[in-house]
């Protein structure tokens, strides 16, 4: 029988044939860990008794939650990091270039095959490029640390199949967001999702990390696009028979299959206060909007920029509302500096932000308060994730974000 | 005997611990603000031995440990739910904080009934009725019956 493609890559970790249950100890070849834990991981690994890091080269510190510090305390995390890293010679580490989820894959790091860990949930984005990546504790991570490996089980896979051309204003966010709606937040819980069709093999890599990234909000332990050649450009390495080879069979075992036409997916929104809590954007329209949110490692990356500035350009967003926009790394900030498209956003009025998590973790750059409304291209609307608990969050494209700041209420693109 | 704390479904990391006290050094200084948009009053009225009672998909979201750690921390005994959200059901077993999964018990039970758990039996008592549970992965009952991770590393 034919296997899955998260069947394969644990399987080619562990030099034998897995199916889905069993549980295999795999040898680590990425770890990251985000600023938020570092000093609890730092303090785990201590406990354990380790004094050296298994291979200081596979480890990948990245300060991004807390980055510039908002509290008084948030240095302490960065200290604590770089403590770390000269102790133990850990010469990865990214103190101000952009969030950890971007920069794994897009300072070549993960590649097609591996399997990496990290200390957050959104870790699954890697799923973007076929590597098999979930988010663990810091306990678990600080184990791992210590001796390579971790063990899991191998899990289900539920294939996505999307054929067709999706419309205009319609992004991948749409296509993940009516996906979970469907799944709902738990449906795909331990499973692997794995997303495929003509629809997929169109889309840019960027656009497919916005889908990785979501997975774990119908609670996948992973999100995988089996690898092409625009993977292949993408991570700068050959497209070898090896890669090729990557993708589930076709005689393979699905525990679900869920198929899609292009053509049928409309812009939605996910409303307050859970993430597969879907409605379509024209449903909602007319509601006012406090602030608009672009950025994040769901949608912060170059593509979804000009999306934003496509709309708005030679225009301003509403006088009342606040329009906040994140690049997800230095990288993408100085792309879309060099062709312009900063320029756009700022002539809109738009705030633009250094690289970081802090608005999508409700931590700083924008913070809302009771009654207000924002919305945000992020990956999570829970309750009180980006301010108080009585905040309405409404998830959406860039496009739909874009949209709505320059009406001021909810808007479809 | 302990006294059950109930909750819906869905309840994700933000609301057991909300990310703005993440930066604190210690889950004891982190362990008041448990569950504070949900109920306020939990982290003050939860003692040494109590339960927490959920529907689907507890612990959802991000893969914060300090979640885990500040029910456990309160002397949460053990968390029972129809379903558990993968990286939290890891975390807690990882720290030595129970997790249990029983589809019948929580819509049967109600805010401050009380509930007594056989942990080793899998078996709770709760209104004069048994429910069973269902049992962990061997791997994980392995880490849980050493007190967690650190222990089972350090055997």
């Amino acid at each position: 029988m034919g296997q899955t493609l998260v069947e394969k890559i644990i399987g080619n970790n562990v030099n034998k044939t897995v199916k889905p249950g069993d549980i295999v100890t795999v040898d680590v070849d990425w770890c990251m860990v985000d600023d938020i834990m570092v000093p609890f991981a730092v303090s785990k690994f201590e406990e354990m008794g380790f004094d050296k890091v298994f291979d200081p080269d596979k480890l990948v510190l990245i300060y991004d939650h807390f980055l510039p510090a908002t509290q008084v305390d948030d240095s302490r995390h960065f200290r604590v990091g770089d403590e770390f890293a000269k102790k133990y010679g850990v010469k990865n580490v990214h103190r101000t270039e952009g969030i950890c989820h971007q920069l794994m894959t897009e300072a070549g790091y993960v590649k097609p095959g591996q399997i990496a860990f990290g200390t957050d949930s959104h870790t699954v984005t890697y799923g973007c490029v076929g590597a098999f990546a979930t988010g663990i504790g810091y306990t678990e991570m600080a184990g791992i640390l210590g001796t390579g490996q971790l063990w899991l089980k191998v899990p289900e896979t539920i294939k996505v199949v999307i054929n067709g051309k999706l419309p205009g204003n319609v992004s991948s966010k749409d296509v993940i967001l009516r996906i979970i709606g469907d799944l709902t937040s738990s449906g795909a819980t331990y499973a692997s999702l794995e997303f495929s069709g003509d629809t997929i093999d169109d889309m840019s890599i960027a656009s497919r990390m916005t889908m990785s990234n979501m997975a774990v909000e119908a609670g996948a332990k992973c999100g995988l696009f089996a690898p092409d050649e625009k993977t292949c450009q993408y991570c700068n390495i050959e497209y070898t028979d090896d890669i090729k080879n990557l993708r589930s069979d076709e005689d393979a075992e699905f525990a679900r299959v869920m198929t899609y036409r292009a053509e049928n997916f409309v812009p939605v929104l996910a409303c307050p206060s859970l993430v597969d809590n879907i409605h379509p954007v024209s449903e909602m329209a007319g509601k006012k909007v406090d602030q608009v949110f672009l950025g994040s490692c769901t949608n912060g990356r170059l593509e979804d920029l000009q999306t934003a500035a496509k709309i708005l350009k030679g225009k301003h967003v509403k006088e009342y509302l606040k329009f906040i926009v994140t690049p997800a790394s230095r990288k993408i900030y100085r792309q879309a500096l060099a062709d312009g498209t900063l320029e756009i956003l700022s002539d809109a009025g738009a705030i633009i932000t250094t690289p970081g998590c802090g608005l999508c973790c409700g931590r700083a750059g924008g913070i809302l308060s009771d009654g207000e409304v924002v919305v945000a291209t992020n990956n999570r609307n829970f309750l009180g994730r980006m301010g108080t608990s009585k905040v309405e969050i409404y998830l959406a494209s860039p496009a739909t974000a874009a949209a709505t700041a320059l009406t001021g209420f909810i808007t479809e693109a | 005997m302990g006294k059950i704390f109930k909750f819906y479904k869905d309840v994700d990391t933000d609301q057991i611990i909300a990310s703005q006290y993440l930066l604190y050094p210690t889950i004891e200084e982190m362990k008041g603000h448990t569950f504070e948009s949900l109920n306020a009053d939990f982290a003050g009225e939860v003692k040494e031995g109590d339960f927490v009672v959920a529907d689907e998909n507890f612990g959802c979201g991000s893969s914060r440990e300090q979640a885990p750690s500040v029910l456990k921390a309160l002397g949460v005994k053990a968390v029972i739910a129809k379903s558990f959200a993968r990286i939290f059901y890891r975390n807690s077993i990882n720290i030595g904080l129970p997790v249990i999964v029983c589809k019948t018990l929580p819509d049967e039970v109600e805010e401050g009934d009380d509930m007594e758990l056989n942990l080793k039996e899998g078996v709770i008592t709760c209104n004069g009725k048994e429910y069973e549970c269902t049992k962990l992965p061997d791997k994980m009952q392995e880490i849980l019956d050493m007190g967690g991770l650190i222990a089972s590393l350090n055997k």
